[in-house]
């Protein structure tokens, strides 16, 4: 996968101005190493054959990515990350797995039949999409160190000033999803004879 | 920061997400490479506002409105999950082909094999029902 970095790095000619891609800056450095972490962990999360070792390898890749958030000066972002999909979505896809009792240990059956066209089809897009974007972003350059971007406070103030309206609305609709969760989780009365679910662990999915 | 580093890494995290989409089996998997592809946007998303230094910082404030709704998505599909697991005993996506086409009458050779599998697997559900019941 570091082909593509390497792809990135093709020549310094074609940089920013007084920015080549063959002399990188200490942030650059870090950005692609923890990219190469989180890039590898997300690979592992979707080819391991261990279901449990796979929502752990989501861990890695999401706590890489709020690393490269740090690194892009968006430090809300980054804490929100760590907060919302560390913290509480890969829990909530933990439990999911052990409700749907899922095996621990090897399972051969992980992927399904359409691996190779899975695969012809990821590799197509990642050639084409990482051929677009180093062809339209090859010499832009992000002026990280003009005042960081993303601190709480900017992102409080924008976003409590410019998007409250968005912001209300998506309360609602994490409110609809709590509800909707309940109800489709709940245990109606005149179908529980026939549920093979776990029992009383059903609920385990909401917050 | 050369712009292309991060876009390149979002790019490889969503076909990472997409492989995972099309070749997974268990329900649950695909929602976590959902995830992956989700989290990609987010990387482009904070990536071009910081590049573009926006000043109603429409990036950042979109992220953490995609966040919210990947984790409202996150809830509402394990719910649906759970509920097919308990209904079916099963969260293999191959094997819920209840919607799928019935073959047609006029040519039965070339949906044989979409044909066969589900009556197995309508009977291994049932089975498995039975077993777990």
């Amino acid at each position: 996968m570091s082909a593509a970095v390497q792809l990135a790095a093709a020549g310094p000619g074609l940089a920013a101005a007084g920015h080549g891609f063959l002399s990188p800056t200490g942030v650059e450095i870090a950005f692609v190493l923890v990219g190469l972490a989180t890039l590898g962990a997300a690979v592992l999360s979707v080819t391991t054959r261990q279901l449990v070792h796979a929502a752990l390898w989501l861990v890695v890749a999401l706590g890489g990515l709020a690393v490269e958030y740090l690194l892009l000066t968006a430090e809300f972002i980054a804490w929100v990350q760590v907060l919302i999909y560390v913290g509480s979505v890969v829990v909530l896809l933990l439990f999911g797995l052990m409700l749907t009792k899922a095996p621990i240990g090897r399972s051969p059956d992980a992927d399904s039949g359409n691996r190779p066209a899975a695969l012809t089809v990821a590799v197509a897009a990642a050639g084409a999409l990482v051929w677009v974007v180093v062809d339209a972003f090859r010499t832009t350059w992000i002026a990280l160190d003009k005042g960081v971007q993303g601190s709480t406070a900017v992102s409080g103030e924008s976003l409590f000033r410019h998007w409250v309206l968005p912001f209300e609305a998506l309360s609602v609709l994490l409110l609809a999803a709590l509800v909707g969760a309940i109800v489709l989780s709940r245990r109606s009365g005149h179908d529980s004879g026939q549920g093979v679910g776990p029992g009383p662990g059903q609920g385990k999915e909401k917050r | 920061m050369h712009l292309a580093y991060p876009a390149v890494l979002a790019v490889l995290l969503f076909c990472t997400g997409l492989y995972g989409v099309l070749a997974r089996r268990n329900a649950i998997l695909v929602l976590m490479s959902v995830e992956l592809m989700l989290n990609a946007v987010n990387l482009n998303l904070v990536a071009f506002d910081v590049w573009l230094r926006d000043t109603l910082h429409a990036g950042q404030a979109l992220t953490l409105f995609t966040i919210a709704i990947a984790a409202a998505e996150i809830g509402i599909g394990l719910a649906i999950v759970l509920l097919v697991h308990r209904n079916r005993g099963t969260a293999d996506i191959d094997k819920l082909r209840d919607l799928a086409d019935p073959p047609p009458a006029g040519s039965p050779a070339l949906h044989d094999s979409m044909a066969a599998p589900t009556d197995n697997d309508a009977d291994q559900a049932r089975r498995a029902r039975r077993q777990t019941a």
